[in-house]
């Protein structure tokens, strides 16, 4: 039972897309939650009504729509992405669209479904229409000669059971069901209208242009893998740098205190050399800087073969500094 | 038991995800209290409002200072600020970065308190009835205007005899959890509207700086947190060695009496030594206070150079503490040939 939760948990790590896939499906729960746990409290004014009713059907999908990109970290990517200066690698505007619509699907899904609770239940839409109700047809129209403003003042109570007063206008159980009836055909027209839209996308897309869409997905998860990659490579580097600042620290205090020799044992060859190589030749700040400037302003081109041959930039630091002798030698030659 | 060590584990993963955690915790902590707490309001004319705002104003104000607390990169991040430069300059951005990334984690749970509290509406309905205008509702006209706020201060309490039959009382409530409903859900879009922004358009300004101040502000907390371990190392094995010398000391005084045999050879010669030549408190008293007032540079091009058998240090012009030069430098041949 373990092994399958840990599983489970892996599968989702495994890339961005599906622990997004995650995060929607918990949001979508938490969205239910939320609506169950929210205290509808209808003001029962008439011109209060509508406003407070359509707030609460709207405000909370948009704030959800929003938390879904808040939480999506393919939004900074993309962002980046878009901005970055062209350098060596090209801008696709495929893969850019290819995120955006991505991310933007994952994010519909919760508050489509705060929307269709909302309107199955019906609290809302009861609240907001309850001066619309067509009194002719439930009730009697003549009854006492109300004036307008006075009708829609008994009619805005119809939601609030305790202080209704229009019994002889129209009965409150016949509002109320006619108005819940109207919600919740609203509510499953909805429910079936996204379900439809999902299905065509789904169904038709790879109708239109497959091979341009499959490499749109391809680089779109490269970009993600790449930057991954990149954060883990240049924290393995941190990790490196400072111990091996903090073991010349020791030495150097050592020489400063004027102890004759060091007391601790030589490290094994294999462990310098292996540091040595993971410090990948960058080793002060100076280097760094330059390194993540250059990551930013000049991407590499998406490009393994031509490394060794090509004369790059200078501004391509983050080669290792094994390769770079030889480039050297081609400059010389070729000023000469 | 497993999938809470497994959960842990992935939290303990790095110090982000630790702080994240946290933060999540604290953020349930905060609704946790308030489903738990009592709230009582005073239903006097000129307590509710001050029982109402600092219910709804004061935990926040605890839970941000637990969130500060709780949280190890404030005390980095105060360090950092603090020290003197000694061999590495201070970058503001740094600890700029470093300031508002721990302002807006701690900011979470207060601001999930206000709103909860906002969309749960007993606290504003406590504060702010007595400031509604009675002309709107039924069953005020006939009262004195002081006897128009004892009322109305009485509105949330319901077990009130004055007010239990009143006509307006459950109108007004209704009124005022409709304003702190609609307040509490535009704060909440408001937020995250911000937090959107923030988000998608930091990458559009200054995106190579923003590289830099991460890479570094992530390298002062690793270097802090090794520089920790080396130094509960060097303590152990500082203990150690001290109480096997206390041992061999007496044991001496015992075998001078008894002629024994010698004992045998010193164990730990095969295991690392930890020491790194520091084998006194003077020494590690002076080691800790330089680590603080003159912080090395941030160049390991000596060590990575450094033979492995040889005492000798490669002493090249360009390996002084370069903090800021452009250049490669250990690549010898570059500069040769910019001469040429």
């Amino acid at each position: 039972k373990m092994d399958k939760f840990r599983m489970i948990f892996q599968f989702l790590q495994s890339n961005q897309e599906s622990f997004m896939n995650g995060i929607c499906g918990i949001m979508a729960l938490a969205s239910a939650q939320m609506y169950s746990a929210f205290d509808f409290n209808c003001p029962c004014l008439p011109s209060y009504n509508l406003a407070y009713g359509l707030g609460i059907l709207l405000a909370p999908p948009l704030v959800l729509f929003l938390l879904g990109f808040v939480m999506n970290n393919n939004v900074s990517m993309l962002a980046e992405e878009w901005r970055r200066p062209t350098g060596m690698r090209q801008k696709d505007p495929a893969v850019l669209r290819y995120m955006f619509c991505s991310m933007a699907q994952r994010a519909m899904i919760a508050p489509a479904v705060w929307i269709s609770v909302t309107l199955l239940d019906g609290k809302c839409f009861m609240c907001a229409f309850s001066t619309t109700v067509p009194v002719e047809k439930l009730g009697n129209r003549s009854y006492t000669g109300l004036s307008e403003k006075e009708m829609r003042r008994i009619l805005a109570r119809i939601p609030c059971k305790e202080i209704y007063n229009g019994q002889e206008l129209v009965a409150r159980e016949v509002a109320v069901r006619y108005l819940r009836c109207i919600s919740q055909a609203l509510g499953w027209s909805f429910v079936l209208l996204m379900t439809m839209l999902a299905f065509l996308v789904r169904a038709l897309r790879p109708c239109f242009t497959q091979a341009a869409f499959l490499k749109s997905k391809y680089w779109s998860h490269y970009i993600d893998i790449e930057r991954k990659l990149f954060d883990e490579t240049c924290t393995e580097h941190a990790k490196t740098f400072a111990k091996v600042c903090i073991q010349q620290f020791f030495e150097a205090t050592n020489k400063d205190m004027g102890l004759g020799h060091s007391h601790s044992p030589e490290k094994a060859p294999s462990d310098a050399g292996e540091e040595k190589e993971k410090l990948l030749g960058i080793t002060d700040q100076g280097t760094m800087n330059k390194l993540l400037r250059s990551w930013h302003k000049c991407k590499p081109p998406l490009c393994l073969q031509q490394e060794g041959l090509q004369n790059g930039n200078s501004s391509n630091r983050h080669h290792s500094h094994l390769s770079l002798p030889r480039k050297e030698m081609v400059t010389y030659y070729s000023k000469v | 038991m497993d999938r809470f060590r497994m959960i842990f584990q992935y939290f303990q993963s790095n110090s982000e995800s630790v702080m994240n955690g946290i933060c999540g915790l604290l953020a349930l902590a905060s609704v946790k209290m308030y489903t738990s707490f009592d709230f009582n309001c005073p239903c006097l004319p000129k307590y509710n409002m001050v029982y109402g705002l600092g219910i709804m104003f004061l935990p926040p104000m605890a839970l941000f200072l637990c969130g500060l607390i709780l949280n190890r990169q404030s005390l980095v991040m105060l360090e950092e600020w603090k020290r003197p430069t000694g061999g590495r300059k201070k970058d503001l951005a740094i600890i700029r970065y470093m300031c508002s990334s721990i302002m807006q984690r701690a900011m979470i749970a207060p601001i999930i308190w206000i709103i909860v509290t906002l969309l749960d509406g007993k606290c504003f309905i406590c504060a702010f009835s007595s400031s509604i205008d009675p002309e709107k509702f039924v069953g005020f006209a006939n009262a004195t205007p002081a006897q128009t706020q004892l009322l109305l201060s009485k509105v949330p309490c319901k077990d009130d005899e004055l007010m239990k039959n009143h006509p307006a009382r459950k109108a007004i409530s209704r009124y005022l959890r409709c304003w702190s409903q609609a307040l509490g859900w535009s704060i909440l879009l408001i937020l995250i509207m911000v937090a959107f922004l923030a988000r998608a358009l930091r990458p559009c300004f200054n995106q190579a700086a923003f590289l830099q101040t991460r890479y570094w502000s992530n390298y002062i907390d690793i270097e802090q947190k090794i520089f920790e371990e080396t130094c509960c190392e060097h303590a152990r094995d500082f203990a150690h060695k001290c109480i096997l010398h206390f041992f061999e000391s007496m044991q001496k005084e015992i075998q001078l009496r008894r002629f024994n045999a010698p004992r045998e050879a010193e164990a730990g010669e095969g295991e690392e030594d930890h020491l790194r030549g520091i084998t006194d408190r003077e020494q590690m008293n002076k080691l800790l206070k330089s680590w603080y007032y003159h912080k090395p540079p941030l160049d390991v091009s000596q060590a990575t150079q450094h033979q492995p058998v040889g005492r000798e240090r490669l002493s090249m012009p360009w390996a002084d503490s370069l903090s800021n030069r452009g250049k490669v430098p250990q690549k010898a041949q570059i500069s040769r040939q910019t001469d040429v």
